[in-house]
């Protein structure tokens, strides 16, 4: 572990590097051309005519053979002399890698990345990629160990200097965590968290109901004075005024009243997609969850769901469902 | 003393930035750049402006941008919550104002760095307290934490009770983008899109594709609101507040009101529907052109119904018919190119183009202009407008 005063240097030698361009913009070595269009769709088991075949492309939309979108940033790359090490380092980014390696932050993992399109590339287009440390986070405890997000962000653009599109890429430069001893003598040493879903605030009107998933059961809220029930849980029944409650257990039996697969943004601690469910519980409430255990181009509104407390590794739990085969 | 908000206020100024990806500017300028060239529209000075209305959300405060712009005194300094349902609202703030004679001249404005700042699809997050966060956390644990999720949720039952298609959906964006692509000040100037590219694009959250869901964008839009006395002597045909009102309905919450027994409807949209006709004495046959709030294709679709363009679950049919066009459509929507096309000012750029169609300087504009709904943000407490020609 680096002292506080060397971990003071070396944040501010890293976030000195928070907006430069990584050097200066680089135009791809090839305008835009069948051969990489024909490898890239080889290696990727693309086979839209729109790429590879010119006579089918002319009578399509584009008029002519167009490289798949995903290609942007293969016209940039910059070859193998850029992966030879970081040893020399060749533009600010290495230079910043380098910082954090020779720091003990000796790991790299891609974390996520994300793209945008303004339009298809056309044969002979020639690309320039400006390429920009966006964001250094602070120093974070993930599962792979302790260290720093670093976002770059390119911005591509044509030979008229108008934007193609950018792409963000996110990288974990870390400390490897040590293989863990099979019997600690440092029992009080703590793990580093892996990301996990978001958890509820507690506060006087909910955290009940988060202890009772921890015990195992689905809670719905039953008004004292009406005896209605209430979900999502609040201090005082709209039906009667009555601030009296307790709470009966939920069967977990529900059929689907609506739901959607989320795809992006993906944020870290869910697997995506995500399959998010409103639930009509028979017991004549609805409740929000999600949907395990079923293939998502599977799921259909009005299918029976079975709802099940799941502990989570981190010990957090929750109501989900899955779907009920007994359709009663 | 007016009974009715009707035609008591008018809409005399327009000012907007540039709206881009990345402003390279503070808030506070975006603010005080649309405020600046909405009062410079109006021929009016700042010291003319007494009052100032804009959204819980805006990080500008009224103080802020009154000292920035060199406003005086003010007598009116207000916040509508709920994030883009108060784009309606803050004109409905404003022309209370008037009406009463609390102020003379109001600025109703909203700017934001929405794509290089705070982004609003990074989705609501523990990290960031309010007073609301309970309530997102009956959906966040589950990975719900955007708004794409939380409109997808409506839109898949509103499909599967009404039989629409994703190909009804892409109309709404085919149309937006078709205005936009006349539009110089719009994102997707010249940027035409194929129904292809559009059914092609990436899934976002079932089933909103890519191009159902709106822009990210840097800009600020302000407008002048005053009285028909006032605005008769002003430079430009004013915008006459046919109707303002808003609502929030039962069972409401922001984004999420999941527990209604039927989540196909807006209930708070209906009511500001009936408001805003029963104060103006106009009908949905009365509107010539629309400005439709359209964080997504879909919730078109809800407003569609809410406001009797069509009845409860026929939009699919109204946008099919190529209604939407202001190439000889019904009801030509969004001319400005709406959220999806021209950029996301959080609704208030739907008032500034509400206010051009009445000029008749639209980048679309449609033959007839009497008459034009302006409305806000949908799934929260929301508003609309109407807005006709200067009496
Ligand atoms: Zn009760």
């Amino acid at each position: 572990m680096l002292s506080a005063e060397k971990k003071k240097e070396l944040e501010e030698a890293i976030y000195a590097f928070v907006g430069k361009p990584i050097g200066p913009p680089f135009t791809g070595r090839d305008v835009v051309n069948e051969p990489m269009i024909r490898q890239w769709c080889d290696a990727m088991g693309e086979t839209s005519p729109n790429y590879l075949d010119a006579v089918a492309a002319e009578k399509s939309p584009h008029g002519g053979i167009v490289a798949p979108p995903m290609m942007l940033q293969a016209w940039v790359m910059q070859g193998w002399e850029m992966h030879e090490g970081y040893d020399e380092p060749k533009n600010e980014e290495h230079r910043l890698h380098k910082l954090l390696t020779d720091a003990g932050y000796e790991g790299v993992l891609g974390t996520d990345t994300e793209q945008s399109f303004s339009r298809y590339l056309r044969l002979g287009d020639a690309v320039t990629a400006d390429t920009v440390i966006e964001h250094i986070s602070e120093e974070k405890a993930t599962g792979a160990g302790v260290g720093y997000f670093i976002t770059t962000r390119a911005t591509f653009t044509d030979q008229n200097g108008a934007e193609l599109g950018w792409m963000t890429f996110r990288v974990l430069k870390f400390i490897p965590n040590q293989p863990q001893q099979a019997a600690s003598d440092d029992d009080g040493a703590a793990q580093p968290a892996k990301p996990a879903r978001i958890k509820p605030p507690m506060g006087h009107d909910n955290s009940w109901w988060w202890q009772a998933c921890t015990d195992g059961k689905i809670q719905i809220q039953r008004c004292g004075g009406c005896e209605k029930l209430r979900h999502p849980p609040r201090p005082m029944c709209g039906a009667c005024g009555s601030m009296e409650w307790d709470a009966v257990e939920s069967s977990g039996r529900g059929t689907l009243h609506t739901y959607t697969v989320i795809h992006y943004p993906q944020f870290p601690g869910y697997e995506f997609p995500i399959i998010a469910a409103l639930v009509d519980l028979e017991e004549g409430v609805r409740m929000m969850s999600s949907i395990s255990g079923c293939d998502y181009e599977k799921v259909e509104i009005g299918m029976p769901l079975q709802g099940v407390i799941h502990e989570d590794e981190d010990g957090f739990a929750l109501p989900i469902f899955r779907p009920r085969e007994d359709s009663q | 003393m007016p009974t009715t908000l009707k035609n008591e206020a008018v809409i005399v100024g327009i000012g907007q930035t540039k709206y881009t990806k990345n402003s390279g500017v503070s808030e506070l300028a975006l603010a005080s750049e649309a405020v600046r060239n909405a009062i410079d529209d109006a021929g009016l000075v700042p010291s003319d402006i007494d009052g100032l209305t804009t959204f819980l959300l805006d990080n500008n405060d009224e103080i802020e941008v009154a000292r920035s712009v060199g406003i005086g005194d003010i007598k009116l300094f207000s916040r509508i919550g709920y994030g883009g349902g108060a784009a309606t609202s803050i004109v409905h703030q404003a022309t209370m104002a008037i009406a009463t004679g609390t102020c003379d001249y109001v600025v109703a404005y909203r700017a934001l760095n929405g794509r290089s700042g705070q982004r609003y699809s990074q989705g609501v997050s523990g990290d960031i307290v309010t007073s609301d966060l309970i309530h997102w956390s009956w959906y966040m644990p589950w990975g719900l934490l955007t708004p794409a999720s939380w409109v997808a949720m409506f839109t898949q039952r509103y499909m599967h009770e009404y039989g629409a298609k994703a190909e009804d959906l892409g109309q709404v964006a085919l149309a937006m983008r078709n205005h936009a692509v006349n539009n110089p000040d719009a994102f997707f100037y010249e940027r035409p899109l194929s129904e292809e590219d559009y059914s092609t694009a990436r899934m976002i959250c079932e089933p909103l594709r890519l191009y159902d869901c709106c822009q990210e964008t840097d800009g600020g839009c302000a407008v002048v609101i005053t009285s028909p006395e006032r605005a008769r002597d002003l430079r430009h045909p004013g915008a006459q507040i046919r109707g303002v009102a808003c609502a929030a309905a039962a069972e409401q919450e922001q984004m999420t009101s999941f527990y209604r027994d039927d989540i196909t409807t807006l209930p708070e949209m209906d009511q500001v529907a009936e408001q805003i006709y029963a104060q103006s004495g106009l009908g949905p046959q009365d509107i010539d052109a629309a400005v439709i709030y359209d964080a997504f294709s879909s919730i078109v679709f809800f407003q569609l119904e809410s406001f009797g363009f069509c009845k409860v679950g026929e939009a699919k049919d109204f946008v099919q018919e190529g209604n939407l066009s202001a190439k000889g459509g019904r009801l030509p929507t969004n001319t400005h190119g709406g959220q999806l096309s021209e950029a996301y000012i959080h609704g208030v750029n739907g008032i500034v183009e509400g206010t051009r169609l009445i000029r008749g300087t639209s980048a679309n504009q449609p033959e007839r202009n009497d008459h034009v709904l302006v409305t806000s943000g949908v799934g929260v407490p929301t508003s609309g407008l109407i807005l006709g020609q200067l009496t």
